[in-house]
């Protein structure tokens, strides 16, 4: 079997961190990587303090060291990352598996493209999160 | 085809962590309206409401799973991320084991966590 042919990524970091002129769905998509780290540096630390329950510590009860404002602040980025990351993520899948882009045509003047099809989903992924993230930020500023 | 089959999975890491993480996030930031899952006192963290989740077998079992999900979800996405970056060889496979090397260890200690909290709490629960 030969191997994949390897082209070299001349924009480096840049190339995923900068949109352009690209649609709004490309800035979701870099918005989805910075979510995804920081969950993953989040999820990573997470799971050494909560593994300390196993020894009797918590960290974060009452008079603990992560008991303060910064850290409740912390936890609800983590969740905002969460209900973003999540609710694009769905939508990520769909179109990946060939849902929500319409189906295709030929490539005839004045050309359609396929965003705009998809655009919808977009749109109600991100009323989804933000219902998501209404009902955690209640919860926050409840406490 | 071994990329299609780690991106497969990768998605279907996504789903799993989707309902799990789903149902972790909705006990944990709107405890309000998941009460049933930490009845006593306020705050859904606080020990008593998580030893009396780790009492719960079906908790042990998800949050290995979550764990199991979340690592393997988490770290491919980083490695995808810094394959892009078209880095030599030998880089590539480095970053590969490390990566697999950290995850285990992660999974390893998760793991370990869960269940001893998951006895800890049967054996308070008993008395």
């Amino acid at each position: 079997m030969g191997e994949a042919r390897r082209f070299e990524n001349r924009l480096g970091l840049g190339g995923w961190l900068g949109g352009g002129r690209w649609g709004v769905e490309r800035y979701a998509y870099i918005l989805h990587r910075i979510t995804g780290l920081g969950i993953l540096l989040y999820f990573v630390l997470h799971i050494v303090v909560t593994s300390l329950r196993a020894k009797g510590i918590y960290l974060w009860a009452e008079n603990g060291p992560l008991h303060n404002t910064l850290s409740k602040a912390g936890e609800f980025l983590v969740f905002a990352a969460f209900a973003y990351h999540a609710s694009n993520g769905i939508r990520l899948i769909l179109v990946e598996l060939g849902f929500a882009v319409g189906k295709p045509i030929d490539p005839v003047y004045p050309y359609q493209s396929s965003l705009n099809v998809q655009r919808p989903l977009l749109i109600a992924m991100m009323i989804l999160a933000l219902i998501f993230l209404a009902a955690g930020g209640y919860t926050a500023l409840a406490k | 085809m071994k990329g299609t089959k780690y991106w497969t999975w990768h998605m279907a890491a996504g789903l799993v962590l989707l309902f799990l993480l789903g149902l972790h996030m909705l006990i944990m930031h709107t405890g309000g309206f998941a009460r049933w899952f930490a009845p006593h006192g306020d705050a859904a963290d606080s020990p008593v409401n998580s030893l009396f989740r780790d009492s719960k077998l079906f908790f042990t079992v998800t949050y290995v799973l979550m764990l199991v999900a979340a690592l393997y979800h988490g770290f491919y996405g980083l490695r995808t991320m810094l394959l892009e970056l078209t880095l030599k060889p030998v880089t590539e496979k480095t970053i590969t084991v490390v990566l697999l090397i950290v995850g285990l260890g992660l999974c390893g200690l998760g793991t370990w966590a869960a269940l001893t909290a998951h006895a800890i709490a049967l054996a308070g629960a008993r008395g």
